[in-house]
């Protein structure tokens, strides 16, 4: 039978190249073998899973993301092209970026309505005119894919604050290097762990000009009560820099400093995990005690680089993100390499009607809205869930955007009753600094149910290592 | 390293000190109401207990008579009494989870467990608990995080700031415990009770768990002026004031290595250090013990001061 | 007119504070109005840093005490030449788009009784009628009152309540032109009090809409007019807490009072 979803693993029943050589190695082993390997990953995960929910926030009900051992296998040609897809689309975004807070021509020009940015609440009137280092405002940019064929992926959203996620990439390649040291030395992966020593190399070449010798780094959180806390702290460690929270800063004369018992230590690029509107309480929400006072300033007058800097968040909003093509057309005269989901925005008459007409066919999201939280998808629903969404949609229509159910690729996924297929989709983190880094690698989500296309981690999803073959 | 770090290690250590030095109190008053005295009745040491504790004004005005019951509850259990075991635990805790990274994980979960258990002990109806269970528990649980902090911990900054709490908490828990009982170890009370005197020194010394090694270090006499100076200045006593200083001292030496730069700090705990070197037991008690252990308690907040203020804690 | 500032803010603290921070838009910019002769802005144990000129062409630095400190007295003094332009900004460095002043803010949000103020309306919008008009209907709505309202209500309430100061007149001004798709911004400056102005203090605020045809117009519904030579332009934000002369942090507890001494005068 054929499935109108895209199988990775089989063409019919022959096996794609991707899996080959995974495929003769499960064939090899006993079934019993992947029960003990499970259960050792089961200890192995359940050790990490207490450190996540140790370093997270027991009070809260932190749970555990299932980690599936099968990974999601892809091909240095199928590789190839996805990064010069994601690339070109972090250039065209931090061009976007700069151009909005410059000269704004892609408005001038007619490519984007001004009103969608300007009155858009991650556009920040305070950073207009100034320069980040290098003009870089997103220095990681996440890209969530899907793929729907052998050739074909869709972009479903981008991520330029600071997504979260990469710690997972590492953990799950360390796991599986753990499990399966055999299938390591006979598959020829490409590694994945140099992603901590690229990404403070990103930072480092987004120092300031005031920056004399080597940057110092500092992550920024917002303690250790935020759920990615762990991240932040895997990621400090991992980079080697000092994991900092607000009040270990401060402001004094052109340049913002940590307290450390040696005395107080110029800091030249901080990688914030905290919102635009906690950075600074003397320039945002007056109320952020997360924040550095005066941080802003120092900020734009040069002494200090925020990575993603202020203002950034304003490129991966839903209703920007169906512009992205027209973009990369404009800054980088090419023609995009990825497509995006067609979208139908609700805030135009005409679309509102056709959404309204197909919703049992279509996924809404909420534009502002993320994490899977609040989205309807059609062919899921029962009438009273569709004809309830109908009327928020109606009541708001600017703050819909509608896509059709994509038929998301299924790799092969150990469950209850063995190796099935589970759709998947994919984060690659592309770092944006002197030079634009993809890591051969990613994160792989997994929606663990039978048939479920909903694959975020706060609907039940899993995550897998995501395998990209050296040829 | 963050100052914001140091700050954490040390205020973990001070905390658990504080929850281990507040069972001690518990088990010498414990022990003292046990002693029958002269008039037929027993001697009430609650008091004393609750004025070592610093908390004596608190208590009256939330419980009012000082009976053991009332006691246990606010000096373990009482959320609102930031010195009780259970609040310095949780603050231990809470010092420690904010700087998780910065701590072993043996250290962690010594802490996590006593946290996690104390809710055990909570949940227990008070009839099945004993007072020597409690403290017993408290102590077993204080040896366990600092025996996992020596164990497994670095020897780098961190580590020195961890020390540096627990020695600046007990060197303060010391004087003040002894200060409750300073009068026993006067010599005009030689005379006043004999047996009774003599049961109180056993049970100070029972409490800082130095009842043997008082025996190893002056045989078997008891003298109030060998027990003030074992307590005092003798540096072997892990639990003396001397030693405490001294453990200061070295960790701030270490430091001020590491980072290149001698501090305010250093310069006090070298004083108060010499200070009490050059002390002679005879002088002391001659010039006033209550005296002494209150300059004391000073110069030691002093010190956490001058290490608060060199290091830049709480600065913003 | 060559107008002379003398601007004073002192803090004390009941307890000593363990620093402050504070980022400061004092210093005016040149434009075809006014062209700034000698301006400072100083305060004694303050070191003074980060500064630049953002997007919207106000005067930003920075300026942090450390502590223990007990109180800080931030003085300006300064000199400049002005002149009548009627209220239109001309000269004026700055390089944010128009219609980002058409973003709402908490303080400006719209309400029933903003959309129903911003009915009345008569004229063509975007016209300086229409400009005029809006300005006018806020003087009479909102009778200037000095003392009645708080520094952190909304436009929305001060509608309901009738009454307010320049702030509150000035951010309703604002929240029925952005209704009305006029962007429009808050502006601080400083005003050479007379016998016929609104307010005695001298430091002001008062509203800028922008007109296609004009460019940026400086209303003020206090005293009914556009600003004049008697005007000093100083900062502009999206409304008066954006706009703020100065914004800052003291860190430490306890009660902290404030007194603002500020003297306009026109040099002979």
């Amino acid at each position: 039978m054929k499935s109108r979803f895209f199988n990775e693993m089989y063409d019919g029943d022959t096996v794609r190249p991707a899996y080959a050589n995974l495929t003769q190695w499960i064939d090899g082993h006993p079934p019993e073998h992947f029960e003990l390997k499970r259960k050792e990953a089961e200890t192995i995960f359940r050790r990490i899973g207490i450190t996540f929910a140790v370093y997270g926030s027991e009070e809260t009900s932190e749970r555990l993301i299932p980690f599936d051992m099968m990974p999601r296998v892809f091909t240095e040609t199928e590789w190839r092209k996805l990064e010069r897809g994601v690339k070109q689309r972090a250039r065209a975004l931090n061009a976007f970026l700069w151009d909005i807070y410059h000269r704004r021509e892609i408005v001038r020009a007619g490519r984007i309505p001004g009103d969608l940015i300007w009155r858009n609440e991650a556009f920040e009137p305070a950073v207009v005119g100034t320069s980040p280092a290098r003009g870089v405002y997103s220095h990681v940019v996440g890209v969530d894919l899907v793929r729907t064929g052998l050739d074909e992926f869709f972009v479903l959203e981008d991520n330029c604050r600071t997504p979260s996620g990469v710690s997972y990439m590492l953990e799950n390649r360390e796991i599986m290097m753990r499990l399966f040291p055999d299938l390591f030395r006979s598959s020829r992966i490409l590694p994945v762990d140099d992603y901590p020593q690229a990404l403070r190399r990103t930072f480092a070449s987004v120092a300031p000009e005031k920056c004399a010798g080597e940057p110092t780094i500092a992550v920024l959180t917002p303690g250790s009560f935020n759920s990615a806390y762990y991240e932040h702290s895997f990621l400090a460690d991992q980079m080697g820099v000092e994991l900092v929270e607000g009040p270990d800063l401060f402001v004094d004369g052109d340049f913002v400093y940590m307290r450390t018992t040696r005395g107080p230590q110029r800091v030249d690029v901080i990688y914030r995990r905290i919102d635009d509107p906690f950075i600074d309480p003397l320039c945002f929400r007056p109320d952020s005690l997360l924040g550095v006072p005066g941080l802003m300033n120092v900020y734009r007058s040069g002494g200090v680089q925020i990575c993603s800097a202020p203002g950034a968040g304003v490129a991966d909003d839903k209703a920007i993100y169906t512009y992205v093509p027209e973009m990369i057309r404009f800054y980088l005269g090419e023609e995009p390499i990825l497509n995006n989901v067609p979208t139908w925005r609700c805030s135009e008459p005409d679309e509102l009607k056709y959404v309204l007409e197909h919703l049992g066919e279509l996924v809404v999201k909420e534009v502002h809205g993320s994490g899977g939280y609040g989205m309807l998808v059609g062919p899921a629903s029962t009438k009273e869930e569709i004809d309830a969404y109908a009327a928020r949609i109606r009541h708001d229509p600017g703050d819909f955007i509608a896509q059709p159910t994509l038929a998301l690729s299924t790799s092969p996924t150990f469950v209850d009753q063995g190796l099935a297929p589970r759709h998947v989709d994919l984060r690659p983190y592309c770092l944006v600094g002197e030079t634009v880094h993809l890591t051969p690698g990613g994160l792989t989500r997994v929606a663990m149910r039978e048939g479920s296309l909903v694959v975020n981690s706060s609907q039940g999803g899993g995550v897998k290592d995501t395998w990209v073959l050296a040829e | 390293m963050l100052s914001r770090t140091a700050e954490n290690l040390y205020w973990t250590a001070r905390y658990v000190e504080r929850a281990d030095c507040t069972a001690r109190l518990l088990e010498m008053g414990y022990r003292m109401q046990l002693i029958p005295t002269a008039d037929g009745g027993f001697a009430s040491e609650w008091e004393s207990v609750l004025t070592a504790a610093g908390a004596r004004g608190d208590f009256a005005e939330r419980y009012g008579d000082a009976v053991e019951r009332n006691v246990v509850s606010f000096l373990v259990f009482d959320a609102a009494n930031p010195s009780s075991i259970k609040c310095c635990l949780a603050s231990a805790r809470n010092n420690a989870r904010a700087v998780r990274t910065a701590l072993t994980t043996e250290v962690w979960e010594a802490l996590n467990r006593a946290y996690l258990e104390f809710q055990e002990l909570e949940r227990t109806p008070r009839s099945e608990l004993s007072l020597p269970q409690i403290c017993d528990w408290t102590k077993r649980h204080a040896a366990e995080v600092r025996g996992a902090h020596e164990n497994t911990q670095l020897e780098n900054e961190g580590y020195r700031f961890f020390n540096m709490g627990h020695a600046v908490e007990r060197g303060d828990n010391t004087a003040r415990l002894l200060d409750v009982k300073y009068y026993v170890l006067l010599p005009t009370s030689d005379m006043v009770g004999g047996g009774i005197d003599n049961y109180q020194w056993t049970t100070l010394l029972r409490a800082l768990s130095a009842h043997r090694a008082y025996h190893w270090a002056y045989g078997g006499d008891y003298a109030p002026s060998r027990i003030a100076h074992f307590l005092i200045l003798n540096r072997a006593c892990p639990r003396s004031l001397v030693h405490c200083v001294n453990a200061a001292e070295d960790h701030l030496t270490e430091l001020s290595r590491v980072t290149g730069q001698r501090t305010e700090a250093n310069d006090a705990a070298a004083a108060l250090l010499a200070e009490l070197a050059d002390a002679e037991i005879g002088d002391i008690v001659h010039d006033g013990l209550h005296e002494f252990l209150g300059r004391f308690v000073a110069r030691n907040a002093d010190l956490g001061q001058k290490i608060a203020d060199s290091y830049l804690f709480g600065k913003v | 007119m060559r107008l002379i500032v003398e601007h004073s803010t002192s803090y004390s603290f009941e307890a000593p504070r363990k620093r402050v921070v504070q980022s400061h838009r004092l210093t005016p910019s040149d434009s075809a109005a006014q062209t700034i002769r000698a301006w400072s802005v100083a305060a004694d144990g303050a070191s003074f840093g980060a500064a630049f000129v953002d997007g919207a062409g106000n005067r930003v630095s920075t300026m942090t005490v450390p502590g223990p400190v007990d109180g800080v007295a931030v003085l300006v003094r300064g000199e400049v030449e002005t002149a009548d332009t009627a209220g239109v900004l001309r000269g004026h460095r700055e390089t944010v788009a128009p219609p980002v002043y058409l973003r709402e803010t908490w303080a400006t949000a719209a309400g029933i009784g903003l959309h129903e103020l911003g009915a009345q309306v008569s004229a063509p919008l975007g016209t300086l009628d229409a400009a005029h008009e809006m300005c006018a209907l806020v003087a009479d709505t909102i009778a200037y009152t000095p003392g009645v309202t708080e520094a952190d209500m909304t436009a929305a309430d001060v509608v309901e309540l009738g009454q307010g100061v320049c702030q509150d007149q000035t951010q309703v001004l604002i929240a029925i032109a952005r209704i009305r798709g006029t962007p429009a911004r808050y502006v601080t400056g400083y005003l050479l009090a007379g016998d016929e102005t609104v307010g005695d203090e001298a430091s002001h605020a008062w509203a800028e809409l922008y007109l296609p045809d004009l460019g940026w117009v400086g209303f003020d519904p206090a005293n009914r007019c556009c600003p004049d030579a008697r005007y000093i332009r100083v900062s502009s934000g999206l409304d008066a807490l954006d706009a703020a002369p100065i914004r800052g942090i003291s860190l430490g507890a306890g009660e902290e009072s404030m007194d603002i001494q500020v003297s306009v005068a026109a040099q002979q």
